[in-house]
């Protein structure tokens, strides 16, 4: 695995707002890489440094061996963006868009309308863009983005506005992307989307990156607190689950147990316990904190805000 | 390599933009309605050989209709790069390996592709009013009017950069060219106006772009001329330098 992007020190101040404080950060071939973090966070400023369309104060970038603003067009022409808020002409026809995009590219482009078929934009070629809904153009802008049959694709906030369907949909094309042994670099303030689809995400806020990880490692670094709740008819059972040494608290309302413990051995020696003293339990569930927790702790903020 | 997308990009653009009804009513119907309506006027007025005359009813009203296809081609050129900028269009378009260039490139193809049409409909809403076997020089005109609009072009583009936002576009390129065939010594000379104005007057494309056309419609050759197409030329160079500078993309 070697890095088709490297980041060192970006930092990108516009008029009278700092967007980016300091960018350090590597993507590796083949992996889907996720930017997260609230609106505002500066990930867009970072992937639009990243893509070559804005010019950093300093700091040094390098995308697939090539310096994005210097070699910018040699760059549009082996990476697939997809921006933000985009729009095209109002009254440009979808199957138009997909040829005008299919021929400024100097490789061979990939077929136009078997892309419009996956993204389930098939009915839809001789539409106006003005006509199109929100997700479709949002789906339209994912077939532009892969029309050249990019090696690095680059995804801003991709699923925004689509329903839950369209964008299961959406994250199978992407690790169909990942599969043929492309690159994913997007952005999204969506948890559930970057604990899905990305193999490592990296944390913005404020213009900073904060920690960079797999989802897992993140969360077990961060949140190590796991916490089993269940029933059991047994008054006595919550002395028993104080002597597991992994658990620091047991509480108990009408036979419901909440115990709290650290580390991913809990859940385990929880079981073992229950078996071992026979204690009859009617309802078990664990709480295994998520990205959404891992920001929470590491910002102090929700990232809904 | 730079040309890359460039017919495509013209074809749909082109495309694009008569698809919109009133963009294309504005542009191209207006004009030659306003040629037939001015130049009933002049008929009755004048009688009906009036067009072959000097003064008001000879080369001043094709000279002043021309302008006025020019002028909102531009300006239709100013609203629509405003509207692009502004839904992002422009940024979206960036974002290929299309050349800055070639993005701008396609619609001043467009523009001088309608300026001709336009044009051509004037001459054939015309034909009534010109006395037949009345020598006019419609090539050479029509290439005289697309030089000028060429240039006009350049100060669209930086009209273009200045312009906040989208709404403000069609007003502000309004007040900036209209005011532009007052000066250019269609209806007064320019020698009759005050000094400053007469100064403004010639760093506008407008005023050679009057003597151009009109001298060519009197049936001038374009050696008399090639100082008019220089000054065009040099002006659009200025204007392009000035928009190359502050024009934004986003």
């Amino acid at each position: 695995m070697h890095p088709v992007i490297e980041v060192s020190g970006v930092r990108k101040t516009y008029v009278k707002t700092v967007a980016v404080e300091e960018a350090t950060f590597k993507v590796n071939q083949g992996e889907i890489f996720g930017l997260i973090g609230p609106n505002g966070a500066g990930k867009t400023t970072t992937m639009e440094c990243v893509e070559g369309i804005r010019k950093p104060d300093c700091g040094t970038i390098a995308v697939l061996g090539l310096d994005p603003f210097r070699q910018v067009y040699e760059l549009q022409d082996r990476i697939g963006v997809q921006l933000q808020l985009a729009q095209l002409q109002k009254r440009i026809k979808v199957w138009e868009a997909v040829d005008l995009w299919a021929s400024l590219y100097r490789r061979k482009a990939v077929d136009g309308k078997r892309l419009l078929e996956q993204l389930g934009l098939a009915d839809k070629q001789g539409a106006w863009f003005m006509n199109l809904s929100g997700g479709q153009k949002q789906r339209l802008f994912i077939a532009l983005a892969l029309i050249n049959d990019p090696e690095l694709v680059f995804l801003d906030e991709l699923t925004t506005g689509l329903d839950p369907q369209a964008r299961h949909a959406i994250w199978d094309l992407v690790r169909g992307i990942r599969e043929r042994g492309k690159t994913v670099f997007l952005t999204t303030h969506l948890m559930e989307e970057a604990e899905r689809l990305c193999d490592r995400v990296a944390i913005m806020e404020h213009g900073r990156i904060i920690d960079i990880d797999t989802p897992d490692s993140l969360v077990r670094r961060h949140c190590p607190e796991r916490t089993v709740v269940l029933d059991a008819d047994d008054p006595a059972a919550g002395d028993h689950f104080r002597t597991i040494p992994e658990v620091e608290s047991v509480t108990c309302a009408n036979m419901r147990f909440t115990i709290r413990g650290r580390g991913d051995d809990l859940v385990t020696e929880v079981i073992h316990c229950l078996s071992e003293n026979r204690i009859r339990v009617t309802g078990f569930r664990t709480v295994i904190p998520n990205l959404e927790d891992v920001f929470l702790k590491l910002t102090g903020r929700s990232i809904r805000e | 390599m730079m040309l890359r997308g460039l017919w495509k990009l013209t074809w749909i653009e082109m495309k694009v933009f008569l698809r919109e009804p009133l963009g294309a009513f504005g542009t191209i119907v207006v004009p030659v309605l306003i040629f037939v309506v001015l130049g009933r006027v002049a008929n009755l007025k004048f009688g009906a050989p009036s067009f072959t005359a000097r003064g008001i009813t000879g080369a001043d009203l094709p000279v002043l209709v021309a302008l006025l296809i020019s002028v909102s081609a531009v300006l239709s050129l100013v609203t629509i790069i405003s509207i692009y900028r502004e839904g992002g269009i422009l940024k979206r378009l960036r974002a290929t390996p299309l050349r800055p260039q070639t993005i701008l490139g396609a619609h001043v193809i467009v523009k001088l592709l309608l300026t001709a049409a336009t044009l051509g409909l004037m001459f054939l809403a015309g034909k009534r009013y010109f006395p037949p076997g009345a020598n006019v020089p419609w090539f050479s005109f029509t290439i005289a009017l697309l030089i000028s609009t060429w240039s006009v072009l350049s100060i669209g583009f930086v009209i273009a950069s200045i312009v906040p936002t989208a709404r403000f576009a069609q007003p502000i390129g309004a007040v900036v060219l209209y005011p532009m065939i007052a000066f250019s010594g269609l209806f007064v000379h320019i020698s009759d106006l005050p000094r400053v104005l007469r100064a403004v007057a010639h760093v506008l494309p407008l005023t050679y772009a009057v003597r151009l056309l009109e001298g060519i419609w009197n049936g001038d050759g374009w050696v008399a001329h090639l100082g008019d197409v220089a000054a065009l030329a040099v002006l659009f160079l200025l204007f392009t330098a000035i928009s190359a500078r502050v024009f934004r993309w986003e």
